[in-house]
Protein backbone atom coordinates (compact mmCIF):
# COMPACT_ATOMS: atom_id res chain seq x y z
CA UNK A 1 0.00 0.00 0.00
CA UNK A 2 0.97 3.54 -0.92
CA UNK A 3 -0.21 7.07 -0.75
CA UNK A 4 -2.98 7.49 -3.10
CA UNK A 5 -3.48 10.75 -5.24
CA UNK A 6 -6.12 11.67 -2.73
CA UNK A 7 -3.60 11.57 0.32
CA UNK A 8 -0.98 13.14 -1.01
CA UNK A 9 -2.86 16.20 -1.95
CA UNK A 10 -4.34 16.03 1.45
CA UNK A 11 -0.78 16.37 2.48
CA UNK A 12 0.24 18.80 0.19
CA UNK A 13 -3.16 20.81 1.09
CA UNK A 14 -1.58 20.62 5.01
CA UNK A 15 1.22 21.80 4.20
CA UNK A 16 -0.03 25.05 2.50
CA UNK A 17 -1.65 25.52 5.63
CA UNK A 18 0.53 25.22 8.15
CA UNK A 19 1.79 28.11 10.22
CA UNK A 20 4.79 28.33 12.44
CA UNK A 21 2.28 29.50 15.62
CA UNK A 22 -1.67 26.77 15.99
CA UNK A 23 -3.15 26.52 18.39
CA UNK A 24 -3.82 22.61 19.25
CA UNK A 25 -6.69 20.64 20.31
CA UNK A 26 -7.35 21.21 23.68
CA UNK A 27 -6.61 25.35 22.98
CA UNK A 28 -9.19 24.89 20.08
CA UNK A 29 -11.79 23.44 22.80
CA UNK A 30 -11.17 25.80 25.22
CA UNK A 31 -12.65 28.46 22.38
CA UNK A 32 -14.72 26.40 20.32
CA UNK A 33 -17.96 27.45 22.39
CA UNK A 34 -17.55 31.32 22.03
CA UNK A 35 -16.49 30.78 18.18
CA UNK A 36 -19.79 28.62 17.44
CA UNK A 37 -22.03 31.07 19.33
CA UNK A 38 -20.33 34.15 17.36
CA UNK A 39 -20.82 31.96 13.72
CA UNK A 40 -24.44 30.58 14.83
CA UNK A 41 -25.33 34.13 15.30
CA UNK A 42 -24.46 35.71 11.98
CA UNK A 43 -21.54 37.77 13.67
CA UNK A 44 -17.84 38.35 11.67
CA UNK A 45 -15.36 35.98 13.75
CA UNK A 46 -13.14 38.27 15.65
CA UNK A 47 -9.65 38.64 15.08
CA UNK A 48 -8.93 36.80 18.47
CA UNK A 49 -10.50 33.77 16.98
CA UNK A 50 -8.84 33.42 13.76
CA UNK A 51 -6.87 30.58 15.12
CA UNK A 52 -10.07 28.14 15.54
CA UNK A 53 -10.89 29.10 12.37
CA UNK A 54 -7.28 27.93 11.56
CA UNK A 55 -7.10 24.98 13.07
CA UNK A 56 -10.45 23.75 12.01
CA UNK A 57 -9.22 23.58 8.80
CA UNK A 58 -6.29 21.78 9.79
CA UNK A 59 -7.66 19.26 12.22
CA UNK A 60 -10.53 16.68 10.59
CA UNK A 61 -11.38 15.93 14.51
CA UNK A 62 -12.01 18.96 15.89
CA UNK A 63 -13.56 20.38 12.71
CA UNK A 64 -15.81 16.99 12.82
CA UNK A 65 -16.69 17.33 16.54
CA UNK A 66 -17.51 21.22 15.79
CA UNK A 67 -19.59 20.18 13.35
CA UNK A 68 -21.62 18.25 15.68
CA UNK A 69 -21.83 21.02 18.35
CA UNK A 70 -23.69 23.55 16.41
CA UNK A 71 -26.11 20.28 15.53
CA UNK A 72 -26.37 19.81 18.73
CA UNK A 73 -26.51 23.18 19.86
CA UNK A 74 -29.66 23.64 17.35
CA UNK A 75 -31.33 20.83 18.74
CA UNK A 76 -31.06 21.95 22.43
CA UNK A 77 -32.41 25.99 21.06
CA UNK A 78 -29.28 27.46 22.91
CA UNK B 1 -38.74 17.03 31.42
CA UNK B 2 -39.74 19.95 29.43
CA UNK B 3 -39.86 22.26 32.25
CA UNK B 4 -36.64 21.39 33.64
CA UNK B 5 -34.88 21.79 30.48
CA UNK B 6 -36.67 25.16 30.10
CA UNK B 7 -35.23 26.24 33.46
CA UNK B 8 -31.71 24.83 32.86
CA UNK B 9 -31.65 27.19 29.56
CA UNK B 10 -32.47 30.53 31.61
CA UNK B 11 -30.04 29.74 34.33
CA UNK B 12 -27.52 32.33 33.83
CA UNK B 13 -23.48 31.38 34.00
CA UNK B 14 -23.32 32.75 37.77
CA UNK B 15 -26.29 30.62 38.72
CA UNK B 16 -24.78 27.48 37.32
CA UNK B 17 -21.51 27.97 38.23
CA UNK B 18 -22.83 28.65 41.98
CA UNK B 19 -25.23 25.59 42.11
CA UNK B 20 -22.60 23.26 40.72
CA UNK B 21 -19.72 24.33 42.86
CA UNK B 22 -22.38 24.10 45.87
CA UNK B 23 -23.20 20.95 47.90
CA UNK B 24 -26.45 19.04 48.32
CA UNK B 25 -29.79 19.38 47.13
CA UNK B 26 -28.82 22.55 44.99
CA UNK B 27 -25.60 20.97 42.85
CA UNK B 28 -27.62 17.64 42.65
CA UNK B 29 -30.70 19.79 40.83
CA UNK B 30 -28.02 22.07 38.59
CA UNK B 31 -26.56 18.26 37.61
CA UNK B 32 -29.46 17.14 36.83
CA UNK B 33 -30.75 19.53 34.56
CA UNK B 34 -27.41 19.79 32.48
CA UNK B 35 -27.81 16.01 32.42
CA UNK B 36 -30.82 16.21 31.07
CA UNK B 37 -29.87 19.21 28.47
CA UNK B 38 -26.48 17.61 27.29
CA UNK B 39 -28.61 14.41 26.22
CA UNK B 40 -30.97 16.55 24.62
CA UNK B 41 -28.24 17.88 22.37
CA UNK B 42 -26.72 14.64 21.59
CA UNK B 43 -29.67 12.76 20.81
CA UNK B 44 -30.52 15.49 18.40
CA UNK B 45 -26.74 15.73 16.70
CA UNK B 46 -25.90 12.33 17.15
CA UNK B 47 -28.42 9.30 17.55
CA UNK B 48 -28.32 8.40 13.99
CA UNK B 49 -24.41 7.02 14.00
CA UNK B 50 -23.44 3.63 13.97
CA UNK B 51 -22.74 2.46 17.46
CA UNK B 52 -24.99 5.23 19.38
CA UNK B 53 -27.87 3.99 21.28
CA UNK B 54 -29.51 5.34 24.56
CA UNK B 55 -26.84 3.86 27.40
CA UNK B 56 -23.74 4.73 24.88
CA UNK B 57 -25.03 8.87 25.45
CA UNK B 58 -26.02 7.90 28.93
CA UNK B 59 -22.25 6.78 29.51
CA UNK B 60 -20.83 9.78 27.64
CA UNK B 61 -23.16 12.44 29.50
CA UNK B 62 -21.89 10.80 32.54
CA UNK B 63 -18.33 11.05 32.17
CA UNK B 64 -18.69 14.32 30.85
CA UNK B 65 -20.69 15.84 34.35
CA UNK B 66 -17.47 14.53 36.38
CA UNK B 67 -14.66 16.12 33.69
CA UNK B 68 -17.03 19.58 34.19
CA UNK B 69 -17.15 19.31 37.51
CA UNK B 70 -13.13 19.08 37.15
CA UNK B 71 -12.64 21.69 35.29
CA UNK B 72 -15.02 24.39 36.29
CA UNK B 73 -12.16 26.95 37.47
CA UNK B 74 -11.25 26.61 33.51
CA UNK B 75 -14.55 28.37 31.93
CA UNK B 76 -14.33 32.04 31.71
CA UNK B 77 -17.66 32.83 30.60
CA UNK B 78 -16.54 33.73 27.13
CA UNK B 79 -19.91 31.83 25.92
CA UNK B 80 -23.09 30.56 27.57
CA UNK B 81 -22.26 28.31 30.24
CA UNK B 82 -24.39 25.26 28.42
CA UNK B 83 -22.75 26.24 25.02
CA UNK B 84 -19.00 25.55 26.37
CA UNK B 85 -20.88 22.50 28.33
CA UNK B 86 -21.77 20.95 25.42
CA UNK B 87 -18.80 21.67 23.70
CA UNK B 88 -16.80 19.28 26.18
CA UNK B 89 -19.78 17.00 25.83
CA UNK B 90 -19.01 16.68 22.21
CA UNK B 91 -15.22 15.99 22.31
CA UNK B 92 -16.36 13.00 25.28
CA UNK B 93 -18.89 11.40 23.33
CA UNK B 94 -17.02 11.44 19.51
CA UNK B 95 -13.65 10.52 21.34
CA UNK B 96 -15.61 7.51 22.86
CA UNK B 97 -16.96 6.46 19.72
CA UNK B 98 -14.06 6.66 17.44
CA UNK B 99 -12.19 4.37 19.82
CA UNK B 100 -15.17 2.29 19.63
CA UNK B 101 -14.76 2.51 15.81
CA UNK B 102 -11.36 1.76 15.45
CA UNK B 103 -11.13 -0.67 18.71
CA UNK B 104 -9.68 -3.71 15.97
CA UNK B 105 -7.93 -1.02 13.76
CA UNK B 106 -4.11 -1.74 14.28
CA UNK B 107 -2.07 1.34 13.80
CA UNK B 108 1.41 -0.86 13.25
CA UNK B 109 -0.40 -2.75 10.32
CA UNK B 110 -1.39 0.37 8.64
CA UNK B 111 1.88 1.88 9.09
CA UNK B 112 3.74 -1.21 8.28
CA UNK B 113 1.49 -1.89 4.92
CA UNK B 114 1.89 1.74 3.94
CA UNK B 115 4.77 4.07 2.63
CA UNK B 116 5.12 7.66 1.61
CA UNK B 117 5.58 6.47 -2.37
CA UNK B 118 3.15 7.48 -4.43
CA UNK B 119 0.61 5.18 -6.41
CA UNK B 120 1.71 4.32 -9.63
CA UNK B 121 -2.05 3.65 -10.72
CA UNK B 122 -2.58 7.78 -9.28
CA UNK B 123 -0.41 9.60 -11.62
CA UNK B 124 -1.48 12.80 -12.82
CA UNK B 125 -1.96 14.40 -16.02
CA UNK B 126 1.06 15.06 -18.37
CA UNK B 127 0.60 18.50 -18.30
CA UNK B 128 1.25 19.21 -14.06
CA UNK B 129 3.31 16.02 -14.08
CA UNK B 130 6.55 17.39 -13.88
CA UNK B 131 5.78 20.76 -11.86
CA UNK B 132 4.24 18.23 -9.31
CA UNK B 133 7.03 15.32 -9.81
CA UNK B 134 9.85 18.20 -8.97
CA UNK B 135 8.01 19.13 -5.64
CA UNK B 136 6.92 15.73 -4.82
CA UNK B 137 10.56 14.40 -4.86
CA UNK B 138 12.15 17.00 -2.61
CA UNK B 139 8.77 16.41 -0.16
CA UNK B 140 10.09 12.47 -0.37
CA UNK B 141 13.33 13.45 0.51
CA UNK B 142 12.59 15.73 3.36
CA UNK B 143 10.58 13.04 4.72
CA UNK B 144 13.71 10.27 4.55
CA UNK B 145 15.91 12.44 6.07
CA UNK B 146 14.92 15.09 8.34
CA UNK B 147 11.66 13.58 9.75
CA UNK B 148 11.49 11.25 12.86
CA UNK B 149 10.45 8.29 12.98
CA UNK B 150 7.55 9.20 15.40
CA UNK B 151 6.38 12.27 13.39
CA UNK B 152 6.80 10.05 9.84
CA UNK B 153 4.29 7.51 11.79
CA UNK B 154 1.53 10.23 12.99
CA UNK B 155 1.53 11.91 9.83
CA UNK B 156 1.26 9.05 7.91
CA UNK B 157 -1.64 7.37 10.32
CA UNK B 158 -3.35 10.64 9.86
CA UNK B 159 -3.25 10.96 6.11
CA UNK B 160 -4.37 7.47 6.28
CA UNK B 161 -7.80 8.49 8.25
CA UNK B 162 -6.73 7.46 11.45
CA UNK B 163 -7.95 10.08 14.35
CA UNK B 164 -5.26 11.62 16.70
CA UNK B 165 -7.18 10.17 20.04
CA UNK B 166 -6.07 6.72 18.04
CA UNK B 167 -2.85 7.51 16.97
CA UNK B 168 -2.21 8.70 20.91
CA UNK B 169 -3.22 5.86 22.16
CA UNK B 170 -0.82 3.26 19.90
CA UNK B 171 2.03 6.05 20.60
CA UNK B 172 1.02 6.06 24.48
CA UNK B 173 0.45 9.60 23.92
CA UNK B 174 -1.91 12.00 24.05
CA UNK B 175 -4.06 14.24 21.64
CA UNK B 176 -1.99 17.57 21.92
CA UNK B 177 1.22 15.55 21.73
CA UNK B 178 0.20 14.02 18.47
CA UNK B 179 -1.15 17.52 17.26
CA UNK B 180 2.49 18.50 17.59
CA UNK B 181 4.36 15.79 16.34
CA UNK B 182 2.50 16.45 12.67
CA UNK B 183 2.54 20.10 13.22
CA UNK B 184 6.26 19.99 13.65
CA UNK B 185 6.71 17.60 10.59
CA UNK B 186 4.45 20.09 8.28
CA UNK B 187 6.54 22.82 9.82
CA UNK B 188 9.75 21.09 8.71
CA UNK B 189 8.22 20.26 5.06
CA UNK B 190 7.17 23.62 4.62
CA UNK B 191 10.58 25.46 5.62
CA UNK B 192 12.05 22.49 3.21
CA UNK B 193 9.94 22.96 0.07
CA UNK B 194 10.42 26.52 0.61
CA UNK B 195 14.25 26.31 0.88
CA UNK B 196 13.87 24.50 -2.32
CA UNK B 197 12.02 27.85 -3.78
CA UNK B 198 8.76 25.75 -3.93
CA UNK B 199 6.40 28.43 -1.82
CA UNK B 200 2.83 27.70 -0.76
CA UNK B 201 1.33 28.90 -3.57
CA UNK B 202 3.26 27.14 -5.37
CA UNK B 203 2.36 23.85 -4.04
CA UNK B 204 -1.28 25.04 -4.26
CA UNK B 205 -0.80 25.54 -7.60
CA UNK B 206 0.54 21.92 -8.41
CA UNK B 207 -1.60 20.07 -6.42
CA UNK B 208 -4.89 21.41 -5.24
CA UNK B 209 -7.48 21.99 -7.68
Amino acid sequence: MTLTRKEIDGLMRLIGLTKDDEINCDQCLALIAEFAEQELSGKSIPEGLNAVEHHLSLCSECCEEYQVLKQALKEMDC
Amino acid sequence: MVQAIMESTVRDNEKWLTQLRSRGAEQQSALSDLRKALLRGLRGAMSSRAYVDESFLEDAVQDTLVLILDRLHQFEGRSRFLTWATSIAIRVTMSKLRREHWKDVSLEEVIAESGFMPDDKDNPGPELQFSQNAVLHKMYSIIRNELTDKQKAALLAELKGIPMDEIARHLGSNRNAVYKLTHDARKRLKQGLESAGYAATDINAAFIA
